[in-house]
């Protein structure tokens, strides 16, 4: 059993901007900070580059990221889609490529202007929506938040959860992220009296249940592990790698097949553990892609940390947080450090096997990354 | 410009006869011609069956609440002015397993605000009722069931 791609390729360097509700430069100028950072932090020239992964989201063109950065010929590309379901995708077809020959060393990057009111997607739209947004927009379901909050209230009904343990996701990850200097929310502290008190954005989702709005850029090196073991830095080895669509699922409003409250995770997992030597019991320390906090719980339960409607219990019973069980979402993350996609999570998952997190957990040997719950989706389960 | 009104659905192929449908006060279903089965969102293919041809099927509009979510600012305009307003996804009668999102409302011409948000319950029973928004376009709205 097991997938060929296992430890055969390595996250050997990462990079990242500082993060900001508004940052100077262009998103390619982000981009190219964060690549040539990933680039001299795994010491590769330039040169050396001849892969390039990528979201279908992202707005710098591969193209355009080789002419500036002036690598030799790329020999491998490609995009994954579905905003933040893709970014475990596109780090792992990265290392698939390397993995298969197709090229030597592979750069995946993330780069985003997103916290000017103008750039909210959403708000962006003509007076016609098409193809899946036809069936819920021109009711009112506008916003990701409301197509998330549908889902989070079905779960509150069918498993008693609370807005107070739903809450721990917020108050886990803001206590985080006031440990990192990096994050935006970094010298803001958050009280379950502040998340109660604040502002409905879609009942039953508040303010602080929203990721950050953020500018910023991540990326990542990846080459074989062979050729890891000549680096410098402590090699991160993808370990396993899975996709998932599951049948019927429909992007974000996924209310349409049989059992929605087993989002796209489930399968996903499904495929990951079979293609891992190890198991959920084995994993030190999570990055659960959390663009809404319900996602959390939701992503637990799906990748078998607990069973179907224990998320809520998992949440609020002190696992994910320092000291924890299964320390989930170590920067902060897309609530509390940034926003961008899900990446500055693979760059987490990466700082914690080469301790190097502001909230290192000891002895971290293996961590989970995942992408977004609700759409099709991606993880990576890394260890050193 | 969406400015000054709802959000229009960009029919397709396969769904301007569904949206056309709400006209003439009827709930039509996608069916297979082929095996019979009823499906939603509307498509060109049945994934029972493979098979490419359909009609469609009057539904009863019979349904209940299988959950909900009530909408705060920051809205597009058009929706601004009902904040907060509900939007539910209601689950057919005589369709177990397709579910459609829609707004609960007091009555057909009644706006997306006019149910107090706070009294809605997941399970409760509605029943469709058509809303003209434009010359040739009707939405599905849903109220509460009559005893």
């Amino acid at each position: 059993m097991g997938s060929a791609l296992r430890d055969k390729a390595a996250i050997v360097g990462v990079g990242q901007t500082e993060f900001a509700k508004q940052l100077p430069g262009t998103e390619i100028e982000l981009a190219l900070r964060a690549i040539t950072m990933a680039l001299d932090d795994a010491g590769i020239p330039v040169t050396d580059v001849d892969g390039l992964a990528s979201y279908t989201m992202e707005d710098t063109e591969e193209v355009d990221i080789a002419r500036n950065l002036g690598t030799g010929p790329i020999t491998w590309f490609g995009q994954v889609g579905y905003g933040g379901g893709a970014g475990c995708g596109v780090v792992g077809n990265a290392a698939m490529a390397v993995a298969s020959g197709q090229c030597d060393v592979a750069v995946a990057w993330r780069s985003r202007k997103r916290g000017g009111r103008a750039s909210r997607p959403w708000a962006g739209v003509g007076s016609k929506v098409y193809g899946y947004q036809q069936w819920t927009r021109p009711f009112g379901l506008l916003r990701p938040v409301d197509e998330i909050a549908m889902l989070a209230r079905r779960y509150m009904h069918e498993y008693g959860m609370t807005r107070e343990q739903l809450a721990c996701v917020a108050l886990t990850q803001r206590r985080f992220a006031n440990n990192n200097p990096g994050a935006m929310m970094h010298e803001k502290a958050l009280t379950l009296d502040d998340y109660l008190a604040a502002r409905w954005i879609s009942e039953p989702l508040c303010l602080f249940d929203n990721c950050l709005e953020s500018d910023g850029a991540g990326a990542v090196v990846i080459c074989s592990t062979d050729r890891a073991k000549d680096l410098d830095r402590q090699p991160v080895l993808v370990h396993a790698f899975a996709q998932s669509i599951p049948p019927q699922l429909q992007t974000m409003t996924n209310y349409f097949c049989d059992d929605p409250l087993r989002g796209p995770s489930w399968e996903c997992a499904e495929r990951l553990w079979r293609n891992a030597d190890l198991g959920p019991e084995d994993v030190d320390v999570a990055q659960i892609y959390d663009a809404f906090s319900p996602l959390v719980p939701l992503s637990l339960e799906g990748y078998r940390f607990c069973g179907r409607g224990e998320g809520k219990d998992f949440i609020s019973d002190g696992s994910i947080g320092p000291g924890g069980s299964l320390p989930v979402n170590t920067s902060g993350a897309g609530m509390s450090e940034a926003y961008v996609h899900g990446f500055n999570l693979i760059v987490e998952g990466v700082r914690q096997l080469r301790d190097e997190s502001p909230n290192q957990v000891d002895n971290a040997r293996t961590c989970l990354v995942t992408s977004g719950e609700g759409v099709p989706t991606s993880a990576l389960l890394l260890r050193r | 410009m969406a400015d000054d009104s709802f959000l229009l659905p960009g029919t397709d192929e396969y769904s301007t006869d569904f949206w056309a449908g709400f006209a003439d006060d009827k709930l039509l279903l996608q069916t297979c011609s082929s095996c019979g089965s009823a499906r939603y969102p509307t498509r060109p293919m049945c994934p029972d069956c493979r098979s490419l041809d359909y009609h469609w099927q009057e539904a009863s509009g019979r349904a209940t609440i299988w959950s909900f979510v009530v909408a705060h600012p920051p809205v597009l305009p058009a929706y601004a002015e009902f904040a907060p307003y509900n939007v539910v996804v209601v689950e057919l009668e005589d369709f177990p397993g397709i579910r459609m999102v829609g707004n609960l409302v007091a009555a057909a011409d009644a706006p997306i605000n006019s149910v107090d948000p706070h009294g809605i319950s997941i399970g409760e029973p509605v029943e469709i009722v058509f809303s003209p928004v434009s010359e040739d376009l009707t939405f599905p709205r849903w109220r509460r069931s009559s005893p």
